[in-house]
């Protein structure tokens, strides 16, 4: 028999195991300079392994990165702080309306919120976001209605998908964020049209992609890379690395592979790796990215490094396949700690402020809750319109759907 | 014998055919280590290996193009799709390749083969976790397409797959894995455990591919249905020459379609009344409005008594 081994990428630990991050290298901050707009992919090399920090260990912000930033003020720290908060309470409130059966499915961001309320708040009006199910945080950060958000999650008459969509699929065109779909990848190359046509049209816009580490996997992702090299689209392509696929680990999807970011090379687009627990890197990168797409620079790559800190979904019991306390381990922190302590150590915030604050945006997301519910929910549905769901099939209704409708009794 | 659910019962499939043949693997997303989102093939790593039971990234033209040269070299590869609205990807590997290399190769390669995918609707998953779509299989030469409706079949069809020389495409009813299910989503939905097909044999047995099953025999209709709609139907039949179809899946050009052209060119003569058809509607599934888009009871009885009067 031959000697060949097929080889089987396992995580660091697992349920029986304490966690076990000594295999991720966190390089210091400061370590990357900030490239010139018109750096090429084969020049990313530095940028794709290694990982743009500027949130230091003892919560003070410097290096090149930091630099770039300028004078950030208060008040923006601080919005950005309200922002994660925002969504920290709302995943938990809707987290819970699913456990009391008041909605059929929900999905937290824990973990990952610096990420898209960072991202969000560099994008201009017209942008469009091509998110996953994962990143309702581009949405809190857009200032998009809570009462349409959760209007979405329980299905009823406020939600402006008429409970065609499972909940957390959203689609918020005037707030850059296109019809999400459940099949994966699939909009990673859908990004690159899109802003294709934004270049076509000479319109001035960009548009993001989204896609989890996973779904890297797909055939969609590697047709969204070759489209971008061969046409330079304005498209920002962002890889949220948060180190699970449901029960699957990163490391299935990575391969061999170093980082995502560096997937992006061989098709020579520029890629970064960055730490996207860390608002400030965020609010850099993104700003820098951004600006470069915006400017005819090309399309780029950006791969957060980030901790799915929650379980995949309502429907998900990770302790049956990571292990315990593995989110607490991780080597990054947490994104909302982290500025809270930056924020402190710049004398612009407090404990006692924190606190009020939190109560502050729980009790927002209470009392837009308690008027959606009182539109129904899954424990109390109000009549939906179960017509409905003939409209918008096609622009206009072709006879065999008008039958079916009168058949369904309407 | 033994009490199994149908998630059971197909595992006891998978296992029974690892122990029998070394050449049978497993493997798809989250179905190693975790044993799948709907823990179908849980525990099947742990006893047989990584090298037999394993995760994949999530590409679901890889997991099929991977079975298909597996297949070829003479493996028996049974590989999960998560979610049937996910095989998308490998429509091009299940379709134009898997389906047909026995015939261009002129027997040169074949592919035995499984496709495993959970169908249908009735969990409340919206669009991307509800459709059925069974037809897009049974339009192609060169598949095999399967869907059980209780545990006992579900094990043996599974067997009988796994053994089968030739791809079959092996639709799993997702509202059916824990319990049957008889149309009403607010009632109390009763176990396997509680119904006689929840009687499974713990070893080999297979059930054969490309034959229907009387679930009631009478002489007044005929209903033609698979998969969870067995039950909706079978709850709706208070007495059977006439002819009802009834599927989960959208209405145009629908399996149910072609179970009707079968049944006229056979029975043409026989036939005392219009053969109705009751299906899932032509829209996307939607979420909330999911009991208005499933096959009701009431659908289905006003269908029965429309037969019963013409
Ligand atoms: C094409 C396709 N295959 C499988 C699935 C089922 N599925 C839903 S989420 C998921 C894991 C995705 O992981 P990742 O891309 O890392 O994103 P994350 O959930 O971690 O944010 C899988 C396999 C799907 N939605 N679409």
């Amino acid at each position: 028999m031959s000697e060949v081994k097929l080889s089987f990428p396992h995580p660091p630990a697992r349920p029986d195991q304490a966690p076990d991050f000594s295999n991720i290298e966190i390089p210091p901050v400061g370590s990357l300079p900030v490239p010139s707009m018109d750096i090429e992919g084969h020049d990313c090399w530095p940028y794709a392994v290694g990982m743009i920090r500027v949130l230091d260990d003892d919560n003070t912000a410097h290096g090149p990165w930091a630099d770039y930033l300028g004078e950030v003020s208060a008040d923006t720290l601080r919005q950005g702080l309200r922002d994660m908060l925002k969504m920290r309470a709302l995943d938990r409130r809707m987290l819970n309306a699913q456990r009391q059966g008041k909605t059929s499915f929900y999905l937290q961001c824990t973990g990952e919120e610096a990420i898209g309320c960072g991202f969000q708040r560099q994008l201009e009006q017209g942008d469009m976001n091509f998110p996953t199910y994962r990143q309702q945080s581009l949405l809190v950060a857009a200032d998009y209605p809570l009462e349409a958000l959760m209007g979405q999650l329980y299905s009823n008459d406020l939600d402006p998908l008429k409970g065609r969509q499972l909940p957390i699929m959203h689609s918020a065109r005037d707030y850059g964020y296109f019809s999400v779909s459940g099949n994966l990848g699939t909009q990673y190359v859908q990004a690159v049209g899109w802003a294709m046509a934004c270049a076509l049209r000479g319109n001035g816009k960009i548009a993001t992609g989204w896609i989890g580490d996973g779904a890297t996997a797909s055939n969609d992702f590697h047709s969204a890379l070759l489209s971008a090299s061969t046409y330079q689209p304005p498209v920002v392509l962002n890889v949220v690395n948060n180190q699970w696929a449901i029960s699957t680990n990163t490391a299935v999807a990575r391969g061999k592979g170093d980082t995502y970011a560096a997937r992006a090379l061989g098709y020579g687009v520029p890629a970064l790796r960055v730490d996207g627990n860390d608002y400030l890197a965020v609010l850099a990168v993104s700003r820098w990215a951004i600006d470069r797409t915006r400017s005819g620079h090309g399309p780029i790559v950006i791969e957060w490094f980030t901790y799915r800190a929650a379980a995949h979904s309502t429907s998900d019991d990770p302790s049956a396949y990571r292990a315990k306390g593995e989110a607490e381990a991780w080597p990054l922190g947490d994104p909302i700690t982290r500025l809270k302590a930056h924020l402190i150590a710049r004398g612009d915030w407090s404990e006692e402020r924190h606190v009020q604050a939190e109560a502050e945006l729980l009790d927002e997301v209470v009392q837009v809750q308690k008027t959606v519910e009182s539109h129904g929910t899954f424990v109390k549905p109000k009549p939906t319109a179960p017509a409905d769901i003939f409209n918008g099939v096609y622009a206009e209704m072709p006879p065999h759907l008008r039958r079916q409708r009168q058949e369904m009794g309407h | 014998m033994a009490r199994m659910t149908m998630i059971e019962a197909l595992r006891s499939a998978m296992d029974v055919s690892l122990e029998r043949d070394p050449s049978v693997i497993v493997f798809g997303e989250d179905v190693g280590y975790f044993g799948g989102v709907f823990r179908c093939t849980a525990g099947l790593q742990k006893k047989y290996g990584e090298e037999r039971v394993f995760d994949t990234p999530i590409n679901e033209s890889a997991i099929v193009g991977l079975a298909v040269g597996m297949a070829a070299q003479g493996m028996k590869p049974c590989v999960e799709i998560q979610f049937a609205d996910y095989m998308f990807p490998a429509y091009d590997q299940i379709t134009q390749e898997a389906a047909r290399l026995r015939h261009r190769s002129n027997e040169q390669f074949t592919c035995p083969m499984v496709v495993r995918m959970p169908t249908g609707g009735g969990i409340f998953g919206g669009q991307t976790h509800s459709q059925s779509p069974e037809a897009l299989f049974t339009h192609v030469a060169g598949l095999k397409v399967v869907i059980p409706a209780t545990p006992y079949d579900a094990k043996g069809l599974l067997i009988a797959a796994i053994e089968d020389p030739d791809p079959v495409i092996f639709l799993e009813p997702k509202r059916l894995y824990n319990g049957p299910f008889y149309g009403d989503h607010s009632g109390k939905s009763v176990p396997w455990s509680a119904h006689p097909a929840g009687e499974v044999p713990e070893g080999h047995y297979t059930v054969p591919l490309g034959k229907a099953a009387v679930v009631r025999a009478g002489s007044d209709v005929t209903v033609l249905t698979y998969g969870t709609m067995v039950y909706v139907t079978e709850a709706a039949v208070k007495e059977t020459g006439r002819c009802v179809v009834v599927h989960e899946a959208t209405r145009t050009s629908g399996f149910g379609a072609e179970l009707i052209a079968e049944v006229q060119e056979a029975c043409f003569w026989h036939l005392r009344a219009p053969i109705q058809r009751i299906t899932g509607w032509d829209a996307p599934y939607p979420h909330a409005q999911e009991w208005d888009y499933f096959p009701s009871t009431a659908r289905i009885s006003r269908a029965l008594n429309t037969v019963m009067e013409d």
